[in-house]
């Protein structure tokens, strides 16, 4: 499914808000969460999983073609870590 | 310390800037997260663009080592959720 599918669900639920609202609802949750990785901050959601930044040391990698070393610099990356909630549900 | 940002701060953040009411704000937030949990527990992925992809994978049975120790114990199957950001998202953070 994608982030329409999930304004439509949205939509569905609460007959009360414009289809327009659901959109902005979903929007915002990923840019907040967005907006706090940027910052280098973590987000925390119980029984979803948790959002955080990870440092990635600089390195020297290697062109697969031509096998000539690449320095590739220190960087920071976002990823998720599932929670207990989620990883119950998958794991029935 | 880094700041951690939990379900209120997005509660608030998207009564802010919605419009409705922290209770509604709170309650559409779970069913984004069950519309979420539900479809990955289904098998199916979840894209969301400029953010990222959720999908599952299946792990299979294999034979861990407790570090300290050198026991070996079994690691059962069992399903995890990978989330690889989009493009847009890794943008941020050149």
């Amino acid at each position: 499914m994608n982030k329409s599918d999930l304004i439509i669900k949205i939509a569905n639920l609460n007959p009360s808000i414009y289809q327009k609202d659901a959109t902005k609802i979903v929007n915002v949750f990923f840019e907040t969460i967005t907006k706090a990785l940027s910052k280098n901050e973590r987000v925390e959601l119980r029984g979803f999983g948790v959002f955080d930044v990870k440092k990635r040391k600089a390195r020297i990698a290697r062109n697969p073609k031509n096998g000539a070393a690449v320095a590739v610099p220190a960087k920071n990356v976002p990823y998720f870590r599932m929670g207990k909630g989620m990883k119950d549900r998958l794991n029935k | 310390m880094k700041k951690t940002w939990t379900r209120n701060d997005i509660i608030e953040a998207i009564s802010d800037n919605v419009g409705i009411s922290l209770t509604e704000s709170s309650t559409m937030i779970e069913e984004i997260f069950e519309f979420i949990l539900s479809e990955l527990e289904k098998g199916y992925d979840v894209k969301i663009s400029s953010f990222g992809t959720f999908s599952v994978r299946h792990k299979k049975t294999r034979i861990g080592r407790n570090p300290k120790t050198g026991i070996e114990v079994p690691i059962n199957e069992r399903n995890v959720v990978t989330f690889s950001s989009s493009n847009v998202l890794k943008s941020y953070f050149k």
